[in-house]
């Protein structure tokens, strides 16, 4: 059993009361923050603990921390990122529901370290029910004196505000969801400047997702250095994954990132195996934006070693064999399940979800959803699959934000490695009505490289 | 304070040039010019925070600056990346920038309705011409251009949204210029469009501006509607005085008659002075304008065929041969005839005339 940081104490009843949080051990970090630790000292914590960021990209925290910019006179500002939209991310939503006092302990510590008076959390417009719940959490944390003017008479003040966003995907990138905050259209800004420097009305801001916030409370009360040891290389702390699709166990799950991803799957104490005895087909192991990986590349990588839940190991292999820990949205497909179709659904996702403001993404996602659903009803052309990898390419890399990316991410990775899918799709236009692909050859063992 | 400013070196398309420090990319590759200058068709320097949105400019940059001179991974918006010191940039030598490029062309025109035979803007588009220098000459795009509701902005200026590549000049032309925006991008993705939410009309002064910021023929001028075709019509410069505005403008005439009335523009098609309502809506007769000449139209425009400069006038001979005398009616045909039914005065019939109205009764 793994060790648990964030979910420890899930469990408690009535954990999400003020009054039962902090007689089992609530605030603690931030008294020991505040009182014994200066806010360099803080940073400098989070910087030995190795951090990554859990919103997805897996950016260091402490050095995220470090490059804001604190020229005198100016506020500074942290806004937490609670736009969880990506589907199959519904970690956060978790952790807001349940332990809403473990992210405001958190956002008082980093809000410490990084001198922000004024704290923000945006989050999802859809999550209409989580602002009354986090509201009434700050509301019981400045009626205890964790919030407020002068807090524990450090002389420090801070005050939360929750934002709720509109429903839309794109701001969760944090430049759009800045100016989304500012009362603007959610269109992300072009950078640099970075958000460090020029971000919420004009002021140097840290964006940071629920998680790793909620991850600062552990560092602070454990120490950098224990945490490390908690993980695997540059992997450190724990992780929450949110599973879902064909398991017998969906649900959030903290793990430690020492398993496997087969253990992750197979194993009664996390998603239980695959419902009614299917064999596993593919699983896209970090949200909607990673990579698809079928089942022989998701258990061994290309070099034949167990793959782990990680971000090294989910990584190994760049996109050709690997894929990305992303924000951790597990989603597992069984073997009745349609590539073609699940990628014509993230398709679709995507060209509603692009903000319209640079071309590539904008006329792209929606050609890319046009011919996905050809192919997918049977009236594709063998040339449509290769359009689909020119179209792909000429997004990624060439869009202001990185929703370009992600939605060429799993089209190309559905291509990669389940080409003859598709092609059996546009080869099999009446069958492929009638009934699925299967599993084919995506679990069989792949040929190991010999090694010297 | 006699202090020299230190100029940043940079390289574009193995061409050096100095330049003063928070110049952008695509600025210093229009100070060498020609084809080194990446097409731009939402950046517009006139306009605070345009650019960025359209990546036709996307430049590759091979080495960031010599104090680190990694490549930059991704190719970049040349108008939104501002130089460094020994910065070494590839526009033109760049495959990958070429390939980026001809794709972002692709995606511009996917949707496009393609309609230049019954466009305003065609001779004078920015996107036909990146078409024909940038463009492939077929579509690999299968499927139907999308449409949208029709707005009506007003008694100025025409919205045709199927024809817009959201280049968000217009947005930013009326943040800037005029003393309240009532349009701006309404949804998002691809079904984003440019309109007012509440149907008001778009009359605020100095709002005509946004005609001339438009690449395209999403806005265009209403009072010149299908009037006439700009390469059948001489561009001269003009001027007035305005009190509202520097009142120099281009003229569009056929004739002595004024068709339209627009900013002037430079080589990079960017107004060189905002010009009013009144100036640009209003004022069509010669005799409010002061003429300064024939405008300077590049030799690559459509427009300049049938541009001649120097052109003299034929002279009027014949109050000459008359010796001042008026010419004289001879005979007014219909004294001494009824065939055309002159009690039936043409001008108050309501639409054209009709059997009906020369009845025999």
């Amino acid at each position: 059993m793994g060790r648990k940081l964030l979910l420890e104490k899930a469990h408690v009843e009535g954990i999400r009361t003020y009054d039962v949080y902090r007689r089992e051990g609530g605030y603690a970090s931030v008294e020991k923050a505040l009182k014994n630790m200066s806010p360099d000292q803080v940073t400098e914590e989070v910087k030995k603990s190795g951090l990554r960021g859990r919103g997805g990209a897996g950016f260091p925290t402490g050095m995220k921390w470090s490059f804001l910019a604190k020229p005198e006179g100016v506020p500074r500002y942290l806004v937490c990122n609670a736009d969880e939209s990506e589907p199959g991310t519904f970690k956060d939503r978790y952790l807001m529901e349940f332990i809403p006092h473990l992210l405001i302990e958190g956002l008082i510590v980093a809000s410490y370290a990084l001198g922000s008076s004024r704290t923000y959390i945006y989050i999802r417009g859809e999550y209409a029910w989580i602002p009354d719940i986090l509201e009434q959490a700050i509301a019981e944390a400045n009626a205890n004196g964790w919030l407020g003017k002068n807090i524990l008479g450090t002389g420090f003040d801070c005050q939360i505000y929750v934002q709720r966003g509109a429903g839309a995907y794109i701001c969760g990138e944090e430049t759009a969801l800045i100016e989304s905050l500012e009362g603007k259209r959610g269109n992300p800004r072009i950078k640099p400047p970075f958000p460090a420097v020029k971000g919420l009305w004009d002021c140097p801001t840290v964006v940071n997702n629920v998680e790793t916030l909620a991850a600062v409370v552990p560092i602070i009360n454990l120490g950098g250095e224990e945490y490390v040891k908690i993980g695997v290389g540059k992997s450190t702390g724990t992780k929450l994954i949110s599973a879902c699709g064909n398991i017998n166990k969906p649900g959030v799950y903290e793990i430690d990132m020492t398993i496997s991803v087969e253990e992750f799957i197979y194993s009664d104490e996390y998603c239980g195996g695959v419902p009614n005895g299917k064999k596993l087909k593919a699983c896209i192991p970090g949200g909607s934006s990673v990579p698809i990986l079928p089942a022989n590349l998701l258990f061994k990588t290309a070099k034949g070693d167990t793959r782990m839940m990680n971000y090294e190991s989910l990584s190994d292999g760049g996109f050709a064999t690997g894929t990305m820990m992303g924000s951790g949205g597990f989603i597992v497909l069984d073997e009745d399940q349609c590539v073609v179709r699940h990628t014509l659904t993230l398709a679709r996702f995507y060209r509603h979800e692009s903000c319209g403001q640079c071309s590539p993404c904008r006329e792209g996602t929606g050609w890319m959803e046009k011919i996905l659903k050809n192919i997918e009803y049977g009236k594709g052309k063998m040339s449509d699959i290769d359009l689909l990898w020119d179209i792909q390419r000429k997004i990624e890399g060439n869009t202001i934000c990185p929703l370009g990316d992600a939605a060429a991410w799993p089209v190309a990775a559905a291509i990669r490695h389940f080409r003859d899918e598709f092609e059996w799709h546009v080869l099999n236009p009446v069958e492929s009505q009638q009934r699925n692909f299967g599993l084919a050859h995506y679990a069989d063992p792949r040929p190991v490289p010999a090694t010297a | 304070m006699a202090e020299e400013k230190k100029l940043f070196k940079v390289t574009i398309d193995n061409i050096t040039i100095d330049v003063e420090p928070g110049t952008s990319i695509l600025n210093a590759a229009r100070m060498i010019g020609g084809d080194v200058a990446p097409p731009a068709m939402c950046y517009y320097s006139k306009l605070k925070g345009s650019g960025g949105k359209c990546r036709t400019c996307l430049v590759e940059v091979a080495a960031g600056s010599t104090a680190d001179p990694r490549p930059m991974p991704k190719l970049v918006a040349s108008c939104r990346t501002n130089v460094m010191d020994g910065m070494v940039v590839k526009n033109i030598t760049s495959e990958r920038v070429i390939d980026a490029r001809a794709g972002v062309v692709e995606f511009l025109l996917l949707n496009h309705p393609l309609d230049c035979p019954i466009c305003d803007q065609a001779g004078e588009c920015h996107l036909q011409d990146l078409g024909y220098d940038h463009g492939k000459e077929g579509t690999r795009y299968e499927f139907g251009r999308r449409t949208f509701h029709k707005h009506d902005l007003g008694p100025y200026i025409q919205l045709h949204m199927t024809r817009c590549i959201l280049c968000y000049r217009c947005v930013f032309t009326a943040d800037q210029l005029t003393n309240k925006r009532v349009h701006g991008v309404l949804d998002r993705g691809d079904h984003a469009e440019i309109a007012t939410y509440i149907e008001k009309s778009l009359d605020n002064d100095f709002i005509g501006n946004v005609i001339d910021v438009c690449p395209v023929g999403a806005l265009t001028d209403k009072t010149f509607r299908f009037k006439n075709r700009v390469w059948f019509l001489k561009p001269v410069d003009a001027h007035r005085d305005c009190p509202k505005c520097s009142g120099k403008v281009t003229l569009w005439n056929r004739g002595d008659e004024v068709y339209r009335v627009t900013a002037r523009k430079d080589q990079w098609g960017e107004v060189e002075d905002w010009i009013c309502n009144e100036c640009r809506f209003d004022k069509k007769l010669t005799s409010d304008w002061v003429i300064e000449g024939p405008t300077k139209v590049s030799r690559q425009s459509v427009i300049s065929q049938g541009h001649y400069v120097g052109v003299k006038r034929p002279k009027e001979t014949l109050g000459e041969v008359l010796e001042g005398r008026k010419p004289r009616l001879l005979m007014d045909i219909h004294d001494v005839s009824e065939v055309n039914k002159p009690n039936i005065e043409l001008s108050k019939i309501a639409g054209p005339a009709h059997s009906d109205d020369f009845s025999k009764k």
